[in-house]
């Protein structure tokens, strides 16, 4: 984790990863081949209950179907019960640490990026996880999406210190 | 089997598989899941340009890289193997309301006269990717995560702040639906 160099900074977003890796242990390349399997399997999961279609999107914001709705709901219930598990019963990683359970700080941002995030995600039916997998699902027009959206990003952390937080 | 599983999943299955996806990546490796800061990361990597947000151990992230990766190889697999034959089913009202707006291919996932290659350079391509991706990028990393990392990770850990950067979002999406899209189809 990297330290904070601006203490006088704490109204900002963090500046340390705020999806981490806390594991203290480093990892190989083969190693983080475990992720790579998650992530096909996830991909998999996208494409096939379509929760990365436009359409899909297009349908929750117009209240016309349950589908994505069911799909976050379900997630959510099943992740908060992991969690109480691995909490309860003191489950260990595979490498034998303690499991991290980050806390997350409320500042503004959550407010005016989240709604600015809202706009994107109508527009382009898409998170950032599903940008990846529209380009592996034979829609290669939606790298331009992901380069913008790198772009976005990168001007965020130019301007992050003039903007509210 | 194959046959089931060419089927469009039902919004059960995907939600607990989903779900599933934030125990496995502690278990595996105390990894916190959110895939917005992939960007960050590929940021930091390429252009850090000596911007504070940029200045972290990126390599030490290098796992949500993989990720990402392996979200995309997955899709592509999903594609070419498990493809069902049948077209997408698009709910009536949804349809009707495109039509009104003027997409015409409902086709397949996307509508390819919007999200097509032929459209990068079109009126078109500027709003539902350049903008588009630009509101999903800055947004993302303003809010501190995305539908993962806020609305899957952070409810699930049950991080109120989470819980209001996800009412963010859907207010954003709402506001996009029926009074941003409107307005660009009239642009267009």
């Amino acid at each position: 984790m990297m330290m904070s160099q601006n203490h006088s900074n704490i109204v900002l977003a963090p500046l340390e990863c705020e999806a981490p890796n806390s594991q203290t242990k480093a990892e190989s390349f083969v190693a983080n081949l475990k992720y790579l399997a998650v992530g096909v399997g996830f991909g998999i999961v996208f494409i096939k209950a379509e929760i990365v279609s436009w359409f899909r999107i297009q349908e929750m914001f117009r209240l016309s179907s349950f589908h994505m709705y069911g799909v976050i709901g379900t997630a959510v219930v099943v992740g908060a019960l992991s969690v109480l598990i691995i909490k309860k019963f003191k489950l260990r990683t595979i490498a034998g640490e303690a499991v991290v359970f980050p806390v997350k700080t409320f500042n503004k941002g959550h407010i005016f990026g989240g709604l600015l995030f809202g706009l994107g995600w109508g527009i382009t039916g898409a998170c950032p996880g599903p940008l990846f997998a529209q380009i592996g699902a034979g829609y290669p027009a939606i790298f331009v999406t992901l380069l913008s959206a790198i772009a976005g990003t990168w001007v965020y952390g130019y301007f992050r210190e003039r903007l509210p937080h | 089997m194959f046959e089931l599983l060419s089927h469009p999943w039902p919004w059960y299955v995907a939600g607990v598989l989903i779900g599933l996806t934030v125990p496995a990546l502690l278990l595996l490796g105390n990894k916190l899941f959110g895939i917005s800061s992939s960007l960050r990361h590929i940021c930091a990597a390429c252009l850090p340009a000596n911007i504070p947000f940029f200045q972290y151990d990126w390599r030490k992230e290098v796992w949500n890289l993989f990720f990402v990766g392996g979200i995309l190889l997955g899709a592509l697999l999903a594609t070419q193997l498990l493809a069902d034959p049948a077209p997408m089913v698009v709910a009536e009202a949804t349809k009707a309301d495109l039509q009104t707006l003027g997409v015409q291919d409902f086709s397949g996932l996307m509508p390819e006269d919007l999200f097509g290659v032929s459209q990068i350079f079109s009126l078109k391509g500027l709003f539902f990717m350049v903008i588009g991706g630009f509101l999903i990028g800055f947004g993302t990393r303003y809010a501190g995560g995305c539908t993962s990392g806020h609305a899957i990770s952070g409810l699930s850990h049950l991080q109120w702040p989470s819980l209001v950067a996800t009412i963010a979002f859907m207010v954003g999406g709402f506001v996009s639906t029926w009074l941003l899209l409107p307005l660009i189809f009239k642009l267009l």
